[in-house]
Protein backbone atom coordinates (compact mmCIF):
# COMPACT_ATOMS: atom_id res chain seq x y z
CA UNK A 1 0.00 0.00 0.00
CA UNK A 2 3.06 2.35 0.82
CA UNK A 3 4.91 1.80 -2.22
CA UNK A 4 1.53 3.48 -4.26
CA UNK A 5 1.72 6.40 -1.66
CA UNK A 6 5.26 6.75 -2.22
CA UNK A 7 6.43 10.10 -3.68
CA UNK A 8 8.23 10.24 -6.66
CA UNK A 9 11.99 10.53 -6.07
CA UNK A 10 12.27 13.35 -8.37
CA UNK A 11 11.08 16.27 -6.68
CA UNK A 12 9.73 18.04 -9.74
CA UNK A 13 7.42 15.30 -9.96
CA UNK A 14 6.59 15.11 -6.77
CA UNK A 15 4.75 18.58 -6.56
CA UNK A 16 2.52 17.50 -8.91
CA UNK A 17 -0.09 14.24 -8.20
CA UNK A 18 1.64 10.96 -7.46
CA UNK A 19 3.15 8.68 -9.95
CA UNK A 20 0.17 6.32 -11.71
CA UNK A 21 -2.26 8.71 -10.42
CA UNK A 22 -4.60 10.84 -13.19
CA UNK A 23 -6.65 13.66 -12.57
CA UNK A 24 -10.46 13.48 -12.70
CA UNK A 25 -10.25 10.02 -11.80
CA UNK A 26 -12.75 10.48 -9.37
CA UNK A 27 -14.89 12.86 -10.58
CA UNK A 28 -15.05 10.16 -13.21
CA UNK A 29 -15.67 7.40 -10.90
CA UNK A 30 -18.73 9.72 -9.42
CA UNK A 31 -20.42 10.28 -12.42
CA UNK A 32 -19.91 6.65 -13.14
CA UNK A 33 -21.54 5.66 -9.74
CA UNK A 34 -24.51 8.51 -10.93
CA UNK A 35 -25.09 6.54 -14.18
CA UNK A 36 -25.10 3.24 -12.07
CA UNK A 37 -27.36 3.88 -9.99
CA UNK A 38 -29.63 6.91 -11.51
CA UNK A 39 -32.01 4.55 -13.57
CA UNK A 40 -32.44 2.51 -10.12
CA UNK A 41 -33.11 5.29 -8.09
CA UNK A 42 -35.97 6.80 -11.04
CA UNK A 43 -37.41 3.19 -10.48
CA UNK A 44 -37.73 2.81 -6.85
CA UNK A 45 -38.91 7.12 -6.49
CA UNK A 46 -41.83 6.28 -9.30
CA UNK A 47 -43.10 3.03 -6.83
CA UNK A 48 -44.82 6.06 -4.73
CA UNK A 49 -46.34 7.79 -7.40
CA UNK A 50 -49.72 8.20 -6.54
CA UNK A 51 -50.98 8.64 -10.25
CA UNK A 52 -51.93 5.70 -12.30
CA UNK A 53 -49.05 6.54 -14.85
CA UNK A 54 -45.78 5.69 -14.11
CA UNK A 55 -44.17 8.55 -15.94
CA UNK A 56 -46.72 11.42 -14.77
CA UNK A 57 -45.57 12.35 -11.29
CA UNK A 58 -48.65 14.02 -8.95
CA UNK A 59 -48.42 13.17 -5.62
CA UNK A 60 -46.56 10.85 -3.26
CA UNK A 61 -48.75 7.01 -2.35
CA UNK A 62 -47.92 4.01 -1.56
CA UNK A 63 -51.51 2.45 -3.14
CA UNK A 64 -49.64 0.68 -5.57
CA UNK A 65 -47.86 -1.16 -3.10
CA UNK A 66 -50.84 -2.42 -1.29
CA UNK A 67 -52.66 -2.96 -5.16
CA UNK A 68 -49.51 -5.30 -5.92
CA UNK A 69 -49.81 -7.03 -2.51
CA UNK A 70 -53.43 -8.11 -3.27
CA UNK A 71 -52.97 -8.95 -7.02
CA UNK A 72 -53.50 -12.88 -7.19
CA UNK A 73 -51.74 -13.09 -10.04
CA UNK A 74 -48.47 -11.79 -8.88
CA UNK A 75 -48.58 -13.94 -5.43
CA UNK A 76 -49.21 -16.95 -7.47
CA UNK A 77 -45.92 -15.78 -9.52
CA UNK A 78 -44.38 -15.20 -5.88
CA UNK A 79 -44.52 -18.61 -5.28
CA UNK A 80 -43.85 -20.22 -8.81
CA UNK A 81 -40.29 -18.31 -8.78
CA UNK A 82 -39.91 -19.01 -4.98
CA UNK A 83 -40.33 -22.78 -5.35
CA UNK A 84 -38.48 -22.42 -8.50
CA UNK A 85 -35.21 -21.20 -7.26
CA UNK A 86 -35.56 -23.17 -3.84
CA UNK A 87 -35.31 -26.29 -5.82
CA UNK A 88 -32.85 -25.50 -8.33
CA UNK A 89 -30.66 -24.03 -5.42
CA UNK A 90 -30.87 -26.93 -4.08
CA UNK A 91 -30.15 -29.46 -6.41
CA UNK A 92 -27.47 -27.20 -8.34
CA UNK A 93 -25.48 -26.32 -5.33
CA UNK A 94 -25.50 -30.48 -4.54
CA UNK A 95 -24.31 -30.94 -8.13
CA UNK A 96 -21.78 -28.43 -7.92
CA UNK A 97 -20.48 -29.51 -4.53
CA UNK A 98 -19.75 -32.87 -5.51
CA UNK A 99 -17.96 -31.71 -8.60
CA UNK A 100 -16.22 -29.57 -7.26
CA UNK A 101 -14.56 -31.56 -4.54
CA UNK A 102 -13.81 -34.02 -7.19
CA UNK A 103 -12.29 -31.57 -9.41
CA UNK A 104 -10.52 -29.84 -6.86
CA UNK A 105 -9.15 -32.49 -4.78
CA UNK A 106 -9.38 -35.75 -7.16
CA UNK A 107 -5.66 -34.76 -8.54
CA UNK A 108 -4.89 -34.58 -12.15
CA UNK A 109 -6.81 -37.05 -14.49
CA UNK A 110 -7.72 -37.57 -18.17
CA UNK A 111 -10.59 -35.00 -18.92
CA UNK A 112 -10.17 -32.49 -16.42
CA UNK A 113 -9.80 -30.03 -18.43
CA UNK A 114 -13.48 -30.86 -20.37
CA UNK A 115 -14.80 -31.63 -17.29
CA UNK A 116 -14.05 -27.94 -15.92
CA UNK A 117 -15.24 -26.64 -19.77
CA UNK A 118 -18.46 -28.82 -19.67
CA UNK A 119 -19.60 -27.28 -15.68
CA UNK A 120 -18.94 -23.89 -17.16
CA UNK A 121 -20.57 -24.63 -20.35
CA UNK A 122 -23.58 -22.63 -19.36
CA UNK A 123 -21.98 -19.42 -18.89
CA UNK A 124 -20.38 -19.44 -22.29
CA UNK A 125 -23.75 -19.88 -24.30
CA UNK A 126 -25.58 -16.86 -25.02
CA UNK A 127 -29.27 -17.57 -22.88
CA UNK A 128 -31.47 -16.89 -25.98
CA UNK A 129 -29.84 -19.97 -27.52
CA UNK A 130 -30.13 -22.12 -23.95
CA UNK A 131 -34.10 -20.98 -24.02
CA UNK A 132 -34.65 -21.90 -27.35
CA UNK A 133 -32.52 -25.48 -27.60
CA UNK A 134 -34.15 -26.67 -24.25
CA UNK A 135 -37.39 -25.49 -25.58
CA UNK A 136 -36.95 -27.57 -28.66
CA UNK A 137 -35.67 -30.49 -26.42
CA UNK A 138 -38.64 -30.26 -24.17
CA UNK A 139 -40.82 -30.55 -27.27
CA UNK A 140 -39.19 -33.77 -29.25
CA UNK A 141 -39.27 -35.13 -26.71
CA UNK A 142 -42.99 -34.30 -25.02
CA UNK A 143 -42.00 -33.45 -21.46
CA UNK A 144 -44.74 -31.41 -20.28
CA UNK A 145 -44.12 -31.19 -16.74
CA UNK A 146 -45.11 -27.42 -16.59
CA UNK A 147 -43.04 -26.16 -13.39
CA UNK A 148 -41.00 -29.27 -13.52
CA UNK A 149 -39.94 -28.21 -17.21
CA UNK A 150 -38.73 -24.98 -15.66
CA UNK A 151 -36.79 -26.37 -12.71
CA UNK A 152 -34.92 -28.73 -14.75
CA UNK A 153 -33.74 -25.42 -17.22
CA UNK A 154 -32.79 -23.55 -13.80
CA UNK A 155 -30.45 -26.35 -12.36
CA UNK A 156 -28.71 -26.69 -15.69
CA UNK A 157 -27.53 -22.90 -15.73
CA UNK A 158 -27.47 -22.46 -11.62
CA UNK A 159 -24.70 -25.36 -11.90
CA UNK A 160 -21.14 -22.85 -12.46
CA UNK A 161 -23.08 -20.23 -10.48
CA UNK A 162 -22.76 -22.67 -7.79
CA UNK A 163 -19.38 -24.48 -8.63
CA UNK A 164 -17.39 -21.00 -8.83
CA UNK A 165 -17.57 -20.18 -4.85
CA UNK A 166 -17.36 -23.72 -3.79
CA UNK A 167 -14.53 -24.17 -5.93
CA UNK A 168 -12.52 -20.97 -4.88
CA UNK A 169 -12.86 -22.07 -1.75
CA UNK A 170 -11.48 -25.48 -1.74
CA UNK A 171 -8.54 -24.27 -3.42
CA UNK A 172 -7.73 -21.70 -1.00
CA UNK A 173 -8.16 -24.66 1.55
CA UNK A 174 -4.95 -26.66 2.66
CA UNK A 175 -5.33 -29.76 3.36
CA UNK A 176 -3.66 -29.98 6.82
CA UNK A 177 -6.56 -30.65 9.00
CA UNK A 178 -8.09 -33.52 6.78
CA UNK A 179 -4.62 -35.26 7.09
CA UNK A 180 -4.64 -34.47 10.90
CA UNK A 181 -8.13 -36.12 11.19
CA UNK A 182 -7.25 -39.00 9.41
CA UNK A 183 -4.00 -39.29 11.52
CA UNK A 184 -5.72 -39.40 14.50
CA UNK A 185 -8.21 -42.24 13.05
CA UNK A 186 -10.93 -40.35 11.54
CA UNK A 187 -12.74 -42.85 9.31
CA UNK A 188 -12.91 -41.60 5.54
CA UNK A 189 -16.36 -40.10 6.09
CA UNK A 190 -16.21 -38.55 9.48
CA UNK A 191 -13.23 -36.57 8.27
CA UNK A 192 -15.57 -35.36 5.29
CA UNK A 193 -18.44 -34.99 7.54
CA UNK A 194 -16.78 -33.05 10.34
CA UNK A 195 -13.74 -31.51 8.81
CA UNK A 196 -14.22 -30.55 5.07
CA UNK A 197 -17.85 -29.71 5.10
CA UNK A 198 -17.84 -27.28 8.09
CA UNK A 199 -14.45 -25.76 6.19
CA UNK A 200 -16.18 -25.44 3.01
CA UNK A 201 -19.81 -24.41 4.26
CA UNK A 202 -18.95 -20.82 3.49
CA UNK A 203 -18.21 -21.76 -0.37
CA UNK A 204 -21.46 -23.76 -0.09
CA UNK A 205 -23.44 -20.84 1.34
CA UNK A 206 -21.88 -18.49 -1.36
CA UNK A 207 -22.68 -20.51 -4.02
CA UNK A 208 -26.23 -21.09 -2.95
CA UNK A 209 -27.48 -17.71 -2.57
CA UNK A 210 -25.44 -16.96 -6.04
CA UNK A 211 -27.88 -19.38 -7.62
CA UNK A 212 -30.66 -18.62 -5.82
CA UNK A 213 -30.25 -14.66 -7.06
CA UNK A 214 -29.40 -16.09 -10.96
CA UNK A 215 -32.84 -18.42 -10.70
CA UNK A 216 -34.91 -15.52 -9.26
CA UNK A 217 -33.80 -13.29 -11.72
CA UNK A 218 -33.72 -15.28 -14.97
CA UNK A 219 -36.46 -14.15 -17.62
CA UNK A 220 -35.54 -15.04 -20.86
CA UNK A 221 -35.33 -19.12 -20.50
CA UNK A 222 -38.48 -19.04 -17.77
CA UNK A 223 -40.35 -17.02 -20.64
CA UNK A 224 -39.37 -19.58 -23.41
CA UNK A 225 -39.44 -22.45 -21.21
CA UNK A 226 -42.40 -22.22 -18.99
CA UNK A 227 -45.63 -22.77 -19.94
CA UNK A 228 -48.90 -20.85 -18.84
CA UNK A 229 -49.33 -21.92 -15.77
CA UNK A 230 -45.77 -21.86 -14.93
CA UNK A 231 -45.22 -17.78 -14.84
CA UNK A 232 -42.33 -16.61 -12.57
CA UNK A 233 -42.37 -13.19 -10.83
CA UNK A 234 -40.19 -11.64 -13.75
CA UNK A 235 -42.61 -13.34 -16.70
CA UNK A 236 -45.37 -11.67 -14.96
CA UNK A 237 -43.77 -8.16 -14.84
CA UNK A 238 -42.92 -8.56 -18.41
CA UNK A 239 -46.44 -9.07 -19.54
CA UNK A 240 -46.92 -6.15 -16.84
CA UNK A 241 -44.81 -3.31 -18.93
CA UNK A 242 -46.41 -5.12 -22.41
CA UNK A 243 -49.87 -4.09 -21.24
CA UNK A 244 -48.85 -0.92 -20.29
CA UNK A 245 -46.94 1.16 -17.62
CA UNK A 246 -48.46 1.72 -14.25
CA UNK A 247 -46.66 2.34 -11.17
CA UNK A 248 -47.16 -1.11 -9.64
CA UNK A 249 -44.18 -2.66 -12.24
CA UNK A 250 -42.48 -0.06 -10.29
CA UNK A 251 -43.68 -1.36 -6.62
CA UNK A 252 -43.67 -4.96 -7.58
CA UNK A 253 -40.01 -4.54 -8.99
CA UNK A 254 -38.75 -2.49 -5.90
CA UNK A 255 -39.54 -5.32 -3.94
CA UNK A 256 -37.64 -7.99 -5.84
CA UNK A 257 -34.62 -5.21 -6.08
CA UNK A 258 -34.29 -5.15 -2.24
CA UNK A 259 -34.84 -8.89 -2.31
CA UNK A 260 -32.09 -9.88 -4.63
CA UNK A 261 -29.53 -7.03 -3.00
CA UNK A 262 -30.37 -8.10 0.44
CA UNK A 263 -29.31 -11.55 -0.45
CA UNK A 264 -26.24 -10.13 -2.10
CA UNK A 265 -25.06 -8.50 0.60
CA UNK A 266 -25.43 -11.99 2.40
CA UNK A 267 -23.55 -12.96 -0.06
CA UNK A 268 -20.95 -10.76 0.38
CA UNK A 269 -20.51 -10.69 4.00
CA UNK A 270 -20.18 -14.39 3.97
CA UNK A 271 -17.63 -14.52 1.32
CA UNK A 272 -15.70 -12.05 2.94
CA UNK A 273 -15.61 -13.97 6.23
CA UNK A 274 -14.63 -17.12 4.27
CA UNK A 275 -11.66 -15.26 2.56
CA UNK A 276 -10.35 -13.83 5.85
CA UNK A 277 -10.63 -17.35 7.31
CA UNK A 278 -8.36 -18.88 4.77
CA UNK A 279 -5.88 -16.28 5.37
CA UNK A 280 -5.41 -17.56 9.15
CA UNK B 1 -21.12 -44.14 4.10
CA UNK B 2 -17.54 -44.78 2.92
CA UNK B 3 -18.03 -48.44 2.96
CA UNK B 4 -20.87 -48.11 -0.22
CA UNK B 5 -19.20 -45.77 -2.37
CA UNK B 6 -16.23 -47.02 -4.83
CA UNK B 7 -12.63 -48.09 -3.90
CA UNK B 8 -10.60 -46.81 -6.72
CA UNK B 9 -10.17 -43.38 -7.06
CA UNK B 10 -11.18 -43.20 -10.91
CA UNK B 11 -14.84 -45.11 -10.00
CA UNK B 12 -15.11 -42.30 -7.27
CA UNK B 13 -14.16 -39.60 -9.92
CA UNK B 14 -16.59 -40.29 -12.60
CA UNK B 15 -19.76 -41.41 -10.04
CA UNK B 16 -19.02 -37.84 -7.97
CA UNK B 17 -19.02 -35.73 -11.95
CA UNK B 18 -22.26 -38.17 -13.22
CA UNK B 19 -24.76 -35.73 -11.88
CA UNK B 20 -23.47 -32.58 -13.39
CA UNK B 21 -22.62 -34.20 -16.98
CA UNK B 22 -25.88 -35.66 -17.02
CA UNK B 23 -27.72 -32.67 -16.28
CA UNK B 24 -25.67 -30.30 -18.50
CA UNK B 25 -25.07 -33.02 -21.25
CA UNK B 26 -29.01 -33.81 -20.99
CA UNK B 27 -30.29 -30.41 -21.07
CA UNK B 28 -28.08 -28.05 -22.51
CA UNK B 29 -25.70 -30.50 -25.06
CA UNK B 30 -28.44 -32.49 -26.30
CA UNK B 31 -30.60 -29.38 -26.71
CA UNK B 32 -28.13 -27.62 -28.84
CA UNK B 33 -27.37 -30.86 -30.59
CA UNK B 34 -31.01 -30.97 -31.56
CA UNK B 35 -30.97 -27.46 -32.34
CA UNK B 36 -28.28 -27.36 -34.90
CA UNK B 37 -30.17 -30.67 -36.80
CA UNK B 38 -33.35 -28.64 -36.54
CA UNK B 39 -31.76 -25.54 -38.68
CA UNK B 40 -31.71 -28.42 -41.68
CA UNK B 41 -34.96 -29.18 -41.63
CA UNK B 42 -38.30 -28.25 -43.11
CA UNK B 43 -40.41 -25.97 -41.36
CA UNK B 44 -43.62 -27.27 -39.99
CA UNK B 45 -46.63 -24.25 -40.01
CA UNK B 46 -47.94 -25.28 -37.12
CA UNK B 47 -44.50 -24.86 -35.17
CA UNK B 48 -41.95 -27.70 -34.95
CA UNK B 49 -40.50 -29.38 -37.92
CA UNK B 50 -40.82 -31.82 -40.94
CA UNK B 51 -38.63 -34.54 -41.13
CA UNK B 52 -37.13 -33.34 -44.31
CA UNK B 53 -33.61 -32.11 -44.97
CA UNK B 54 -33.06 -28.81 -46.50
CA UNK B 55 -30.80 -25.86 -46.33
CA UNK B 56 -33.88 -23.39 -46.73
CA UNK B 57 -33.30 -22.13 -42.99
CA UNK B 58 -30.05 -20.49 -44.20
CA UNK B 59 -30.52 -19.56 -47.56
CA UNK B 60 -33.47 -17.43 -45.88
CA UNK B 61 -30.70 -15.19 -44.47
CA UNK B 62 -29.90 -13.95 -47.20
CA UNK B 63 -32.52 -14.63 -50.13
CA UNK B 64 -36.34 -14.49 -50.62
CA UNK B 65 -38.53 -15.53 -53.27
CA UNK B 66 -40.24 -12.64 -55.49
CA UNK B 67 -43.52 -13.02 -56.49
CA UNK B 68 -42.54 -14.82 -59.65
CA UNK B 69 -40.87 -17.40 -57.91
CA UNK B 70 -37.10 -16.45 -58.42
CA UNK B 71 -34.86 -15.97 -55.71
CA UNK B 72 -33.65 -12.64 -55.33
CA UNK B 73 -31.30 -10.75 -52.16
CA UNK B 74 -32.87 -10.04 -49.09
CA UNK B 75 -30.73 -7.46 -47.35
CA UNK B 76 -33.61 -7.53 -44.20
CA UNK B 77 -32.15 -10.43 -42.02
CA UNK B 78 -28.56 -9.44 -42.92
CA UNK B 79 -29.84 -5.80 -41.83
CA UNK B 80 -30.57 -7.65 -38.45
CA UNK B 81 -27.40 -9.03 -38.25
CA UNK B 82 -25.21 -6.30 -38.85
CA UNK B 83 -27.48 -4.31 -36.59
CA UNK B 84 -26.32 -6.94 -33.64
CA UNK B 85 -22.90 -6.58 -34.11
CA UNK B 86 -22.95 -2.59 -34.51
CA UNK B 87 -24.27 -2.43 -31.74
CA UNK B 88 -22.81 -5.20 -29.54
CA UNK B 89 -19.59 -3.31 -30.43
CA UNK B 90 -20.72 -0.29 -29.52
CA UNK B 91 -21.76 -0.87 -26.17
CA UNK B 92 -18.63 -2.95 -25.44
CA UNK B 93 -16.78 -0.10 -26.32
CA UNK B 94 -18.64 2.53 -24.51
CA UNK B 95 -18.27 0.14 -21.89
CA UNK B 96 -14.75 -0.10 -22.04
CA UNK B 97 -14.25 3.62 -22.14
CA UNK B 98 -16.29 4.34 -19.07
CA UNK B 99 -15.16 1.15 -17.17
CA UNK B 100 -11.39 1.40 -17.71
CA UNK B 101 -11.02 4.32 -15.66
CA UNK B 102 -13.19 3.14 -12.68
CA UNK B 103 -11.25 0.23 -12.58
CA UNK B 104 -8.31 2.20 -12.43
CA UNK B 105 -9.57 4.58 -9.64
CA UNK B 106 -10.56 1.69 -7.39
CA UNK B 107 -6.75 0.27 -7.73
CA UNK B 108 -5.95 3.27 -6.26
CA UNK B 109 -7.81 3.42 -3.46
CA UNK B 110 -7.00 1.95 0.15
CA UNK B 111 -8.29 -1.58 0.64
CA UNK B 112 -11.63 -0.73 2.60
CA UNK B 113 -13.17 1.62 0.09
CA UNK B 114 -12.05 -0.98 -2.96
CA UNK B 115 -14.02 -3.75 -1.33
CA UNK B 116 -17.10 -1.35 -0.96
CA UNK B 117 -16.93 0.15 -4.94
CA UNK B 118 -16.75 -3.17 -5.68
CA UNK B 119 -19.60 -4.00 -4.18
CA UNK B 120 -21.30 -1.21 -5.70
CA UNK B 121 -20.78 -2.24 -9.18
CA UNK B 122 -21.68 -5.71 -8.09
CA UNK B 123 -24.88 -5.42 -6.43
CA UNK B 124 -26.91 -3.73 -10.47
CA UNK B 125 -25.52 -7.19 -12.19
CA UNK B 126 -27.20 -9.21 -9.54
CA UNK B 127 -30.12 -7.26 -9.85
CA UNK B 128 -33.38 -8.11 -12.25
CA UNK B 129 -32.17 -7.02 -15.60
CA UNK B 130 -35.84 -6.55 -17.18
CA UNK B 131 -36.48 -4.10 -14.22
CA UNK B 132 -33.10 -2.08 -14.74
CA UNK B 133 -34.05 -2.06 -18.53
CA UNK B 134 -37.63 -0.93 -17.68
CA UNK B 135 -36.33 1.37 -15.46
CA UNK B 136 -34.72 3.39 -18.92
CA UNK B 137 -38.32 3.31 -20.52
CA UNK B 138 -39.23 5.93 -17.67
CA UNK B 139 -35.91 7.24 -18.51
CA UNK B 140 -35.85 7.88 -21.98
CA UNK B 141 -40.16 7.38 -22.86
CA UNK B 142 -42.48 9.93 -23.96
CA UNK B 143 -42.75 12.73 -21.07
CA UNK B 144 -40.24 10.70 -19.16
CA UNK B 145 -37.66 11.68 -16.63
CA UNK B 146 -35.03 13.85 -19.70
CA UNK B 147 -37.82 14.80 -21.57
CA UNK B 148 -40.42 16.12 -19.29
CA UNK B 149 -38.18 18.84 -17.49
CA UNK B 150 -36.89 20.25 -21.07
CA UNK B 151 -40.82 20.43 -21.94
CA UNK B 152 -42.07 21.98 -19.39
CA UNK B 153 -39.20 24.62 -19.69
CA UNK B 154 -39.18 25.32 -23.04
CA UNK B 155 -36.25 24.08 -24.48
CA UNK B 156 -37.22 21.09 -26.80
CA UNK B 157 -41.31 22.07 -27.91
CA UNK B 158 -41.66 18.20 -29.25
CA UNK B 159 -40.61 14.61 -27.98
CA UNK B 160 -37.47 14.14 -28.24
CA UNK B 161 -38.41 10.31 -29.68
CA UNK B 162 -34.97 9.00 -27.68
CA UNK B 163 -37.17 5.61 -27.24
CA UNK B 164 -37.35 2.62 -29.72
CA UNK B 165 -33.85 4.18 -31.74
CA UNK B 166 -30.34 2.17 -32.10
CA UNK B 167 -29.08 4.71 -29.42
CA UNK B 168 -32.02 3.85 -26.51
CA UNK B 169 -30.70 -0.08 -27.18
CA UNK B 170 -27.00 0.90 -27.35
CA UNK B 171 -27.39 2.63 -23.79
CA UNK B 172 -29.77 0.07 -22.37
CA UNK B 173 -26.62 -2.92 -23.04
CA UNK B 174 -24.28 -0.68 -21.99
CA UNK B 175 -25.75 -0.23 -18.67
CA UNK B 176 -27.04 -3.95 -18.76
CA UNK B 177 -23.43 -4.73 -18.82
CA UNK B 178 -21.38 -2.55 -17.32
CA UNK B 179 -20.16 -4.56 -14.45
CA UNK B 180 -19.05 -7.25 -16.70
CA UNK B 181 -16.21 -4.71 -17.92
CA UNK B 182 -15.29 -3.09 -14.72
CA UNK B 183 -14.81 -6.35 -12.74
CA UNK B 184 -12.07 -8.37 -14.30
CA UNK B 185 -10.07 -5.27 -15.61
CA UNK B 186 -9.62 -4.40 -11.77
CA UNK B 187 -8.47 -8.19 -11.10
CA UNK B 188 -5.67 -7.68 -13.42
CA UNK B 189 -4.94 -4.07 -12.12
CA UNK B 190 -5.04 -5.30 -8.73
CA UNK B 191 -1.77 -7.70 -9.51
CA UNK B 192 -0.24 -4.89 -11.35
CA UNK B 193 3.32 -4.15 -9.88
CA UNK B 194 3.02 0.01 -8.55
CA UNK B 195 6.87 -0.22 -9.10
CA UNK B 196 6.62 -0.37 -12.32
CA UNK B 197 5.19 2.94 -13.37
CA UNK B 198 7.63 4.53 -10.78
CA UNK B 199 10.66 3.04 -12.57
CA UNK B 200 8.93 4.10 -15.99
CA UNK B 201 8.81 7.86 -14.19
CA UNK B 202 12.47 7.82 -13.24
CA UNK B 203 13.08 6.62 -16.84
CA UNK B 204 11.36 9.99 -17.78
CA UNK B 205 8.10 8.21 -19.58
CA UNK B 206 5.64 10.84 -19.55
CA UNK B 207 2.00 10.05 -17.63
CA UNK B 208 0.59 9.70 -20.72
CA UNK B 209 3.49 6.68 -22.02
CA UNK B 210 3.43 5.75 -18.31
CA UNK B 211 -0.90 4.44 -19.13
CA UNK B 212 -0.34 3.36 -22.79
CA UNK B 213 3.15 1.78 -22.42
CA UNK B 214 3.26 0.40 -18.93
CA UNK B 215 -0.46 -0.21 -17.19
CA UNK B 216 -2.83 -0.96 -20.32
CA UNK B 217 -0.25 -3.43 -21.88
CA UNK B 218 -0.07 -5.09 -18.67
CA UNK B 219 -3.55 -5.57 -17.75
CA UNK B 220 -4.30 -6.33 -21.67
CA UNK B 221 -5.55 -9.87 -20.63
CA UNK B 222 -8.30 -8.39 -18.04
CA UNK B 223 -9.53 -5.58 -20.74
CA UNK B 224 -9.66 -8.77 -23.33
CA UNK B 225 -11.47 -10.81 -20.71
CA UNK B 226 -14.03 -7.66 -19.89
CA UNK B 227 -14.81 -7.18 -23.96
CA UNK B 228 -15.29 -10.82 -24.33
CA UNK B 229 -17.73 -10.74 -21.32
CA UNK B 230 -19.81 -7.94 -22.63
CA UNK B 231 -19.51 -8.69 -26.19
CA UNK B 232 -21.46 -11.79 -26.03
CA UNK B 233 -24.03 -11.37 -23.90
CA UNK B 234 -24.61 -8.01 -25.76
CA UNK B 235 -24.87 -9.95 -29.57
CA UNK B 236 -27.33 -12.42 -27.70
CA UNK B 237 -29.95 -9.82 -25.71
CA UNK B 238 -33.18 -10.27 -25.68
CA UNK B 239 -34.41 -7.42 -23.11
CA UNK B 240 -32.92 -4.54 -24.66
CA UNK B 241 -33.57 -4.28 -28.24
CA UNK B 242 -37.71 -6.00 -27.21
CA UNK B 243 -38.01 -3.05 -24.67
CA UNK B 244 -36.07 -0.01 -25.90
CA UNK B 245 -35.95 -1.36 -29.31
CA UNK B 246 -39.73 -1.87 -29.32
CA UNK B 247 -39.74 -5.04 -31.99
CA UNK B 248 -38.88 -2.46 -34.87
CA UNK B 249 -35.05 -2.63 -33.72
CA UNK B 250 -34.60 -6.11 -33.69
CA UNK B 251 -31.46 -7.86 -32.93
CA UNK B 252 -30.24 -11.56 -33.14
CA UNK B 253 -31.35 -11.90 -29.99
CA UNK B 254 -34.71 -10.56 -30.42
CA UNK B 255 -35.12 -12.40 -33.82
CA UNK B 256 -34.53 -15.61 -32.45
CA UNK B 257 -37.23 -15.26 -29.71
CA UNK B 258 -39.88 -13.68 -32.69
CA UNK B 259 -39.20 -17.30 -34.70
CA UNK B 260 -40.29 -19.32 -31.73
CA UNK B 261 -43.15 -17.33 -30.33
CA UNK B 262 -44.64 -15.83 -33.18
CA UNK B 263 -43.17 -16.81 -36.89
CA UNK B 264 -43.77 -20.48 -35.73
CA UNK B 265 -40.58 -21.06 -37.95
CA UNK B 266 -37.93 -23.43 -36.09
CA UNK B 267 -35.50 -24.53 -38.39
CA UNK B 268 -35.02 -20.48 -39.01
CA UNK B 269 -34.81 -20.27 -35.61
CA UNK B 270 -32.45 -22.90 -34.84
CA UNK B 271 -30.08 -21.57 -37.70
CA UNK B 272 -29.96 -18.12 -36.26
CA UNK B 273 -28.88 -19.26 -32.78
CA UNK B 274 -26.10 -21.35 -34.94
CA UNK B 275 -24.96 -18.20 -35.92
CA UNK B 276 -24.97 -16.53 -32.77
CA UNK B 277 -23.47 -19.87 -31.08
CA UNK B 278 -20.34 -19.36 -33.64
CA UNK B 279 -19.97 -15.61 -33.02
CA UNK B 280 -19.82 -16.51 -29.52
CA UNK B 281 -16.92 -19.44 -29.98
CA UNK B 282 -15.12 -16.80 -32.51
CA UNK B 283 -15.07 -14.45 -29.87
CA UNK B 284 -14.16 -17.09 -27.03
CA UNK B 285 -11.37 -18.80 -29.18
CA UNK B 286 -10.03 -15.52 -29.96
CA UNK B 287 -9.99 -15.21 -26.03
CA UNK B 288 -8.28 -18.59 -25.13
CA UNK B 289 -5.86 -17.67 -28.33
CA UNK B 290 -4.90 -14.09 -26.18
CA UNK B 291 -4.63 -15.47 -22.95
CA UNK B 292 -2.69 -18.13 -24.31
CA UNK B 293 0.20 -15.86 -25.78
CA UNK B 294 0.15 -14.36 -22.38
CA UNK B 295 1.36 -17.47 -20.36
CA UNK B 296 3.77 -18.15 -23.46
CA UNK B 297 5.21 -14.29 -22.62
CA UNK B 298 5.27 -14.63 -19.00
CA UNK B 299 7.06 -18.23 -19.29
CA UNK B 300 9.47 -16.80 -21.50
CA UNK B 301 10.21 -13.75 -18.95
Amino acid sequence: MTERDLKSSNMAKAKALPVGHYRGLGVWNFFFMVFLYAPIAVLIFYSFNANRMVINWTGFGVEWYIKAFNNEDIQDAVWNSLIVAFVATGVATTIATIGALILARGGNFKGKTASLGLMMLPLMVPEIVTAVAVLIFFATIGLNWGLGNVIIAHITFCIPFAFMPIRARLEGMDTTMEQAARDLYASEWETFRYITVPMLMPGIVAGAMLSFVISLDDFIITLMVGGAGSTTLPVYIYSMIRRGLTPEINAVSTLLLLFSVAIVTAYWFVSKKSNTKTVH
Amino acid sequence: MSKWLPKSAAARRWLGLTPAYVMIGIFMLVPISIMAVYSFLEPNPYGGVLPEPSVAAYVKLFLEYDLEDNLVFNPGYINIIFRSFQLSIMATVICLVMGFPVAYYITLQPENKRNIYIYLITIPFWTNLLIRTFAWIIILGRGGVIETPLLNLGIIDDSLKMMYTDGAIAIGLTYSYLPLMVLPIYASLEKLDFRLLEAASDLYSSRFQIMTKVVIPLCKPGIVAGCILVFIPCIGAFIAPNLLGGGKKLMLGSLVQFQFASARNWPFGSALSMLLLSAVVVALIFYARSARKKEYIQGTA
